[in-house]
């Protein structure tokens, strides 16, 4: 990041929403990297790029085609590294080609000559990365936004090298880590799939029991089924999903019809006071030990440092108890134990990663097999290497635009996109009850062309109404915004639920919902709001 | 970036004065105006925005020259235009002395007060305004709330005149009808002493360095009456040499210049008209730059290396190999700024220089742009000096104009252009590190050393900084050769010296003598001693120099005599008193330039100065803590650490002058 030529932050204000990670962000740029930053909104971070191109939200899919079009008809495309280690080219230069720049201007908003200047930096770059959070998956395309940056970056050959590569970047310090250890509905451990017999068997005969040849549920799966009553018991695990899934009335009333909610948690929570069982759990960063995961795949060792409060216990104790109780004793003594189950099942991944030498080199990069390896810097540098070496090609996607699920219409003719505050954190869990200077509430963002129209001035209580539910907000001018887009965060859904607003349209493909794009209307209230609490 | 403004406004006049300055805004995010679909789209900022950051000052310049002040408002909108946070924007707005936060009336006569002028009357001339027209602005910071711009500053009594007021609706509302007064450090007029310095803000501003104001011109000129002509503003200045003696006496004013043997440097003063390039070139005017072509980079090094050029300024490096160290680095772009800050209490050498003969400052500037592969150049010239900025930038167009700055100089493969940057007050920014910072739009601090200018000066890039009087030797040593050149002087000091004979001399002006001219000759040449005729004492080498007796006439004026001495050259200055001059309060106003002066970046400098003056005022007032000699032991324990514990030249000699008032003119006898 820091030693980069060309950065492309795409659909993220990391000023905001990852803020010590823009730090280095920012030393990049202070080294002379060029930053360009496509978001609908000219966001906190998009005021330190270089270009700020404005996006239509949604249209993401259109911006990347345009400029692989742009990048493969101007020869900058590199031809020795797509030869050699990727598979797919011939379909998606044909599938780009109705991307001309002038689509791509219609599509997007961004003026053509912009969106070819940035095609042509980041093609012609020594090393240039593109960075991406929420505003890329947070859609009813998720994964296709994914991997047309994916494509953007192996037509180039910016990746698994120093400077280069693809980064999402994490939303909380052991968002990965969680992916590491099998919390995925396909995925056994260490990611290996557990639709391939051999590899289910392994971990049959590891564990003792039979394991099902059927992926799990993920979230907006589950919520699905239990409006189905299909699902009718759920143990939640420091998730706050009432308030921080799509479509919140829903979520709230698919909750209260369970047979059985367990919630463990730090926090009283809105999830956990519709428990029947609640577990009051220890801190996970500095009440308990284990492991953390960070965005580079480094895997680094967390140390207990403060006693729970009392009745608060280990979450790893509370699992123990659990399966005591359901009859069988798992003996699981402590985190080390676990740990070294998850790198004997997966010994690919983390065989060569011991808490002593986690310890000893402050932590390692996955995939680290044995207890040789100094773990990888780059996942995919094998891409570079020939013949064995290089192992499965990087496949071109094709991808196309498709745009929100809900348009703006006559009726909602605004478009709500979501995003963070920098002192705010998610629902507000573990934020709201803290003072800050900067904190000014939840509000709905308004360009001032729009606040003429709608005749709202900052302070002015508006009423933002979609599909599925209503609500009652200041408004605030914010001169990021242009007309026709309006915005709101997550962060007080005890002030304002913003998620009874936003859409289900889940992506099918990683079940993340539509929290980016849905489609209302605001009008001045004419009921003031109620006193805070 | 996401810096977070202040909610004041800027009005038009200030948005106008600002955009003027720095362009028009190129999006509507800055501003009111109505936003085009592009601009919805796309936006461009970043590095480039970022890199305009070196406009702040002129900037910050262009709303007091236009508005008379800073308001909160216009403030908040340089901020946004430049991508500043208004924290860090107004460090440097309230850095520098020529600017105000505070609501100020668009007239202020800035009168100096300092040891040259004082000698010549200029306390009972600021007693005259006090009692007449009420107390001098006060100095420092203010919150723009329109309380501080009364006449409480300084201790002075109030005076009839209110100057700001908030009206109904809180706006701050300035009474223009009459102008106010401050006082002032040196303004580099010592020649013409008591001076002053006329401002008058709006859309063109009005800018008058004055010359022998007495107070009814003052009063004349805050009442509006009275019109201010411009002291230096003749083209041909008059001109007076031993030989010659021939007085022009149709300017009211006149820049007088002298010297022993064939001028080098004053060899255009008074003679070519500077505000004429034809003119420069009509003499051997750029004959230099071709002969330096010629020579070759190296060649012209080595040129001045045989000269035995030291650095005029008051540091005394050799010119030639800060050069080749320049040239030497292979980091590009690479600058050469002629700092023409020229702030030491009593210094107008380099004032001559700007504004008689601007022309060869360019062409030396060009030569060592050539030698050391410089493409850009910025002659920083004091805000002092008004004609000083305005004949360099008037000769700066005449150069590009044909060729002579711009692209492929003289068809050459040499691309080279200058910029004139203008100080705002502050004598800091004469030192060569502090030079920089100020031109990158910062606060004027000076910068640790290493790294050196030479490989990591101004915007980080390798950068010569010369002084004006440096510069001038260029050109005779390059035409006449170095070894030529070398033969000027002593061994040790080579060459011929610009000196600027104050105070109490008969013709108080600009001499060029070779050096190991003694300090008598000088004064000579200078008319010898004027006031009561009986010489008390002379400072030499400016604030920061130190006082000699009228027994030491025969000390000869070279770097090795002086240094054997216990003196300095400094930047050149002598200033005389005659017996009848309060040697204390000239010793306070001294210890006080330093503390208003110091930058507040080293401990010991900035408390310092302060306990400085105070123990000064203390024994003056002959109230001592202890006795006179415990306060003289605790002078040189302060003056000792300053010296220490400063990392620029303004700590490290902010005792001297005391010291020597103490040491060699027994001044505080015990």
């Amino acid at each position: 990041m820091e030693d980069t030529d060309v950065i492309l932050l795409w659909g993220s204000n990391a000023r905001n929403a990852h803020p010590i990670w823009f730090h280095h962000l920012l030393k990049g740029v202070r080294n002379g990297a060029r930053l360009y930053v496509i978001d609908p909104r000219r966001s906190e971070s998009a005021q330190w790029a270089d270009v700020w191109m404005g996006v239509h939200v949604g249209s993401d899919i259109a911006l990347s085609n345009t400029m692989a079009r742009e990048i493969i008809r101007a020869g900058l495309h590199n031809k020795e590294f797509i030869s050699n280690a990727c598979e797919g080219f011939e379909e998606y230069k044909a599938s780009v080609q109705s991307y001309t720049l002038e689509v791509g201007e219609e599509l997007t908003g961004v003026p053509a000559e912009v969106i070819r200047e940035c095609a042509h930096k980041y093609a012609k770059a020594d090393k240039a990365m593109i960075c991406w959070t929420l505003g890329i998956t947070e859609h009813h395309d998720a994964a296709d936004n994914v991997l047309a940056l994916i494509n953007l970056a192996i037509l180039t050959g910016h990746v698994g090298k120093w400077g280069s590569g693809l980064n999402p970047l994490r939303g909380q310090n052991n968002v990965q880590g969680g992916g590491d250890m099998g919390a995925i509905p396909n995925r056994l451990p260490g990611f290996q799939d557990m639709m391939v017999p051999a590899i289910r068997e392994r971990f049959e005969k590891h564990w003792g029991v039979k394991l099902q040849p059927t992926p799990g549920w993920h979230l907006t799966e589950m919520i699905a089924a239990m409006d189905r009553k299909e699902l009718t018991a759920l143990y939640v695990i420091g998730e706050n999903p009432a308030q921080s899934d799509a479509d919140a009335n829903h979520v709230q009333h698919v909750l209260s019809e369970l047979d059985h909610l367990v919630v463990q948690e730090i926090c009283m929570t809105k999830t956990a006071e519709m428990a029947h069982v609640l577990l009051p759990a220890a801190a996970s960063w500095c009440e308990s030990d284990g492991t953390v995961t960070n965005s580079e795949r480094r895997v680094q060792r967390c140390r207990k440092v403060v006693e729970p409060p009392a009745g608060a216990k280990d979450e790893l104790w509370i699992i123990n108890e659990i399966a005591k109780r359901l009859g069988k004793d798992l003996n699981i003594p402590d985190p080390e134990t676990v740990w070294n189950e998850f790198r004997t099942v997966a010994p690919d991944f983390a065989g060569g990663m011991s808490y002593a030498r986690l310890d000893e080199h402050h932590g390692l990069q996955w995939p680290c097999p044995n207890e040789n390896d100094p773990g990888a810097i780059f996942l995919h540098d094998r891409l570079w290497k020939q013949g064995a070496e290089r192992g499965t090609a990087a496949p071109f996607s094709v991808v196309k635009h498709e745009g929100p699920v809900e348009k703006p219409d006559a009726q909602y003719p605004f478009t709500l996109t979501t995003g963070r505050h920098l002192d705010a954190y998610n629902t507000g869990v573990q934020t709201a009850g803290y003072d800050s200077p900067l904190s000014r509430g939840e509000t709905l963002d308004i360009s001032p062309e729009d606040a003429v129209r709608v005749g709202a001035n900052t302070g002015d209580t508006v009423r933002v109404t979609s599909r599925r539910g209503s609500l009652i907000v200041p408004a605030r001018i914010d001169t990021g915004l242009r007309p026709g887009l309006v915005f709101m965060t997550l962060h007080y859904p005890d002030d304002a639920m913003t998620n009874v607003l936003t859409i289900n349209a889940s992506d099918p493909k990683s079940g993340t919902a539509e929290f980016k794009a849905c489609a209302v209307n605001v009008v001045l209230a004419t009921t003031a709001i109620p006193a805070h609490r | 970036m996401d810096i977070k403004l202040l909610d004041a406004e800027a009005t038009p006049e200030e948005r106008q004065a600002v955009d003027a300055r720095l362009g028009e805004p190129h999006a509507a995010w800055y501003g009111t105006q109505a936003r085009t679909t592009r601009e919805l789209h796309v936006a461009f900022g970043g590095k480039d925005q970022r890199d305009r950051r070196h406009l702040l000052l002129p900037a910050l310049q262009a709303l007091q020259e236009r508005i008379g002040w800073i308001s909160e408002g216009g403030f908040n909108y340089v901020c946004e235009r430049l991508t500043v946070p208004p924290a860090e924007a107004w460090g440097v707005a309230t850095f520098y002395m020529m600017l105000s936060t505070q609501p100020r009336p668009k007239r202020v006569l800035h009168v100096c007060d300092d040891i040259a002028c004082r000698a010549k009357g200029a306390k009972a001339l600021c007693d005259e305004l006090t009692g007449q027209h009420g107390g001098p602005l006060p100095h420092g910071i203010g919150k723009g709330d329109g309380h501080a711009a009364g006449h409480a500053g300084n201790g002075a009594a109030p005076g009839p005149h209110s100057l700001a007021r908030r009206d109904s609706a809180g706006r701050i509302v300035i009474d223009d009808s009459h102008g106010a007064w401050t006082t002032s450090p040196c303004l580099g007029l010592c020649d013409v002493a008591p001076a002053a310095l006329y401002i008058e803000a709006g859309p063109t501003v009005v800018e008058r360095s004055l010359g022998s104001v007495d107070g009814d011109f003052a009063m004349g000129l805050l009442g509006g009456g009275a019109e201010p002509d411009d002291v230096l503003a003749s083209v041909g200045p008059a001109k007076e040499t031993q030989s010659t003696q021939n007085t022009q006496t149709t300017a009211k004013y006149h820049t007088v210049t002298g010297c022993l043997g064939e001028p080098r440097l004053l060899k255009r003063i008074g003679v070519v008209n500077p505000t004429s390039l034809t003119a420069y070139q009509m003499g051997d005017g750029y004959e230099a730059l071709e002969k330096a072509f010629e020579l070759g980079p190296e060649g012209v090094i080595a040129e001045l290396n045989a000269a035995k050029l030291l650095g005029r300024g008051g540091a005394a490096f050799p010119t030639g190999r800060k050069w080749d160290a320049v040239r030497q680095q292979e980091a590009t772009p690479k600058y050469i700024i002629c700092n023409a800050d020229e702030s030491e209490p009593g210094t107008f050498k380099d004032r001559v220089l700007l504004t008689g003969d601007p022309f060869a400052i360019i062409e030396a500037m060009t030569i060592g742009a050539y030698a050391a592969g410089c493409t850009r150049g910025y002659v920083y010239i004091r805000g002092e000096y008004p004609l000083g900025a305005q004949r360099m930038q008037h000769a700066i167009k005449q150069a590009r104009a044909i060729g002579l700055l711009g692209p492929k100089i003289m068809k050459r493969d040499f691309s080279f252009d200058i910029e004139v940057r203008r100080g705002a007050g502050a004598y800091i920014c004469g030192e060569e590190t502090a030079i920089f910072e100020s031109i990158e739009g910062k606060r004027g601090e000076p910068r640790n050393k290493p790294p050196f200018p030479v490989s990591h000066g101004v915007f980080g890039k390798p950068t010569i900084v010369n002084n004006v009087e440096t510069l001038a030797n260029v050109i005779p040593i390059i035409l006449g050769g170095g070894a030529a050149a070398a033969k000027i002087g002593t061994e040790q000091s080579a060459g011929t010296r610009l000196f600027c004979m104050s105070g109490h001399v008969a013709r108080p002006g600009v001499y060029e003598v070779p050096m190991g001219t003694t300090l008598g000759e000088l004064m000579e040449l200078a008319g010898g001693v004027s006031g009561s005729g009986k010489l008390q004492c002379a400072l030499l080498g400016g604030a920061a120099g130190a006082f000699v007796r009228p027994d030491e006439m025969n000390l000869r004026l070279t770097h090795e005599d002086t240094r054997a001495a216990g003196v300095t050259l400094g930047s050149g200055v002598v200033v005389a008193f005659d017996d009848t001059v309060d040697m204390l309060d000239m010793i306070h106003r001294i210890a006080k330039f330093f503390r208003d002066e110091s930058c507040g970046q080293c401990v010991p400098c900035r408390v310092g100065t302060v306990r400085q003056q105070e123990a000064l005022h203390r024994i003056a007032a002959k109230k001592p803590h202890g006795s006179v000699q415990d306060e003289l032991a605790l002078l040189e324990e302060i003056g000792v650490a300053m010296k220490d514990g400063s990392i620029c030249g303004l700590g490290q000699t902010a005792y001297a002058a005391v010291e020597s008032a103490i040491k060699r003119l027994n001044l505080y006898p015990v």
